[in-house]
């Protein structure tokens, strides 16, 4: 019994060491107006969030991202989904990313992180990188690239996590 | 005894406890990047045994390591680059931690001691940043504070030396970097704003450089100065930014050594509401190369950032003539509009027809002398509202974008350039590049995981390498494989020698955020987009292999 006690002491702590927490890191960048914005503050009421950096030049990103905006509305309704889209384009094209966005028609919320802070401290190579994040905020499953066809295998996992299949 | 045991064992639970709030912050990432090209001598596109001089194979690496510990961060960055590849500045070839630092941060102030990145305002004074494809870094390596004493106040302070390749810093082999930035949000201060649909933020900078005057001629300022102001302001729809910066005389090898302020203006005006989004953009800049180092003429130890105010491209031939700031002089202005045409009207369809064009042009500044011989002196003399004749660049570009069906996509695109090739990569003498180009890019999707895009770019121009056409086909299976075919010949090459063909065939394989490419053939340089993603490759030919990963 004391012995039982004494290994189940030793394994209490060892569980916490391998529930470690993605959380996102905290970093100061601006929404599409303009103001700051913390990214610590990307929360979407315990529901999933798709978070992905993108940038003006890159065509791959604009594809990915068209998709998701096709499919938006279906799948908000049926997963309570939020996608949060980051552009990394520098003060070269800040000013271009706002009328891009709604000349698009995108519905989902965009973020700039003209220098980069946000994705290094999100440990991105390349865009598009593509993160999904359960309604705790940590990250689930992530990819870099995107092909045509990507986003339904995407909305699997988000599907998963809310536990409809 | 059982008490005891009772009392131990809570007292370790408790002990559990608290532990479990520490280990539950902690967390370990990073990502990691291996780029490796072997090369051969192909005569055709100008590489020989004698450019490769033995260096048959060029890798360039690197790994990032980020340890977060609730409130603390600590970080480090490995490099390898033995030997660069093929483009990359020869200095950066070297082993070792160019990043190392730690990081405190909680809601009142945020600390950082040794390497990081920063940009105040628009860049117009200071920005470090690092583009590994480009292979740029001009980190900071020293401390930063930033601040945040009330509602809406962010205070940052930064001081220290700028990092140079491999070379370490040591008194007065470059100069130091001070600066401070103050930013104010009104809307975070006064939450009435965001109620009447304003916004209004204002910023100040202000930078200085100290570097030793050791020059046997000139009398040189140790201390310069960079200040800058800016203003963003929002109403409903409208968005109005604008940034000034002035520089205190700063004789460097980039102006001649002349001794006069610099100053740059960089504003923008924008309109968009959902399908419909406008912006104008205007920019001028005079004598504004700021540099820790008044010697250096590269691409290397850069204080500030001017934006060039151009658009991207993503295509490889609309990215072949790409636009490069000019600091010592020059007046832009560049209009987009993106409009959808609505779905269920005749032009817009089914789905919605996307319209993006985009103009912009750089001219020069028109200066009272052109006698380019003011080494020492004052220099020249620039009414602030006068355009030169002189055109640097002009792009004006249209694109539609449309879904035909379930299965069809595509995009296409025309391009009117005028590139003056003499003044932007300095081949003096050549004349400016006046060039037409298409692009059309379709996608065809089989099923929901199987596509196949095409892609056929024109340029037709009398200057430079003459006409140009182009050819891709791309086949992947989505989420992780691609495979794909290009092809660009320059058969209008004024020489017939040298009407060549850069074909590669690629395939790739992705796994999560694990990426493994190979590439055969020849490169042209440029923006390159294949596989889902893009970047910058300079010129070869033979083999290439890019492994990038993250956890």
């Amino acid at each position: 019994m004391k012995k039982l006690l004494f290994i189940l002491l030793l394994l209490v702590p060892m569980s916490h060491l391998f529930s470690q927490e993605s959380q996102l890191p905290k970093v100061n960048i601006k929404t599409l107006n303009g103001q700051s914005f913390n990214t610590a503050d990307i929360k979407n009421d315990g529901k999933p969030i798709i978070l992905s950096f993108w940038a003006l030049w890159c065509k791959p990103c604009q594809k990915e991202l068209d998709a998701f905006n096709e499919v938006y509305e279906d799948w908000q309704k049926e997963t309570g989904l939020k996608v949060v889209a980051v552009s990394i384009d520098d003060s070269r094209s800040t000013a271009k990313v706002a009328p891009h966005v709604k000349g698009k028609g995108w519905e989902f919320e965009v973020l700039l992180d003209p220098n980069g802070d946000f994705k290094r401290a999100m440990n991105v190579n390349m865009i598009p990188h593509t993160f999904l994040l359960d309604g705790n905020g940590k990250i689930v499953s992530q990819h870099t690239a995107y092909f045509d066809g990507a986003e339904q295998e995407l909305y699997q996992k988000v599907k998963k996590l809310v536990g409809k299949k | 005894m059982k008490k005891l045991l009772f009392t131990i064992t809570a007292l370790l639970f408790s002990m559990v406890v608290s532990a479990q709030d520490i280990f539950d912050n902690a967390s370990l990432h990073g990502s990691f990047q291996t780029d490796v090209q072997f090369y051969r001598p192909d005569a055709a596109i100008g590489i020989y045994d004698s450019t490769i001089a033995g260096r048959k194979i060029g890798i360039n690496g690197f790994t990032n390591l980020t340890y977060t510990l609730g409130k603390f961060k600590a970080g480090l960055r490995y490099e390898a680059l033995l030997t660069p590849l093929a483009g990359f500045d020869p200095r950066q070839e070297g082993n070792g931690f160019p990043n190392v630092w730690v990081n405190y941060n909680t809601d009142f102030i945020e600390i950082t001691a040794g390497n990081f990145y920063e940009q105040f305002g628009n860049g117009l004074v200071f920005r470090t940043y690092e583009e590994w494809t480009l292979g740029y870094d001009n980190s900071m390596n020293g401390m930063r504070v930033v601040l945040f004493p009330t509602k809406g106040l962010t205070l940052k302070g930064v001081y220290g030396s700028q990092r140079f390749f491999w070379q370490k810093y040591e008194r007065n082999n470059r100069g130091l970097v001070r600066g401070a930035d103050a930013e104010f949000s009104f809307n975070d201060a006064f939450s009435k704003l965001d109620e009447a649909g304003l916004r209004l933020s204002v910023g100040a900078s202000a930078v200085s450089r100290y570097q030793r005057d050791a020059d046997p001629i000139y009398k040189l300022p140790e201390n310069t100065g960079a200040f800058a102001g800016r203003v963003n302001l929002g109403a409903g729809n409208f968005n109005f930014m604008t940034e000034y910066a002035y520089k205190i005389n700063d004789p460097s090898a980039i102006n001649q050594f002349i001794y006069s302020n610099g100053q740059a203006l960089l504003s923008s005006f924008s309109y968009s509401q959902k399908g419909l989004g406008v912006m104008l953009q205007l920019k001028r800049v005079d004598n504004f190369s700021f540099k820790s180092d008044r010697a250096e003429t590269a691409n290397a130890l850069d204080i500030n950032f001017i934006p060039p105010i151009n658009r991207m491209h993503a295509y490889s031939l609309t990215a072949k003539y790409p636009y490069a700031t000019q600091p010592n002089g020059e007046m832009g202005m560049q209009f987009q509009l993106n409009y959808k045409i609505p779905k269920g009207t005749p032009l817009g369809g089914k789905y919605g027809t996307g319209i993006s064009l985009n103009f912009s042009q750089v001219n020069d500044i028109v200066r009272d002398t052109l006698d380019k011989e003011y080494r020492g002196t004052l220099g020249y003399k620039s009414d602030f509202f006068k355009v030169s004749d002189h055109i640097f660049f002009r792009d004006l570009n249209v694109e539609v974008e449309k879904r035909f069906n379930s299965k069809l996509k595509g995009v296409i695109q025309y391009m009117n350039l005028l590139y003056d090739i003499a003044v932007i990569e300095g081949h003096t003498g050549e004349e400016a590049v006046k060039a037409n180009l298409a692009v059309a890019d379709f996608t065809y999707k089989f099923n929901s995981r199987n596509a196949l895009r095409v892609e056929a770019q024109g340029m037709w121009t009398k200057q430079d390498e003459g006409d140009w056409a182009a050819l891709m086909a791309e086949y992947t299976i989505a989420p992780k494989w691609f495979m794909a075919l290009s092809d660009q010949y320059n058969y209008g090459n004024p020489d017939p020698d040298k009407r060549n063909h850069y074909y590669t065939i690629s395939g790739g394989y992705t796994h999560e955020s694990t990426r493994i490419a190979l590439t055969y053939g020849r490169q042209y340089e440029g923006v390159v987009c294949v596989g889902g993603v893009c970047r910058q490759v300079p010129a070869s030919s033979g083999f290439t292999v890019t492994i990038s990963t993250n956890f």
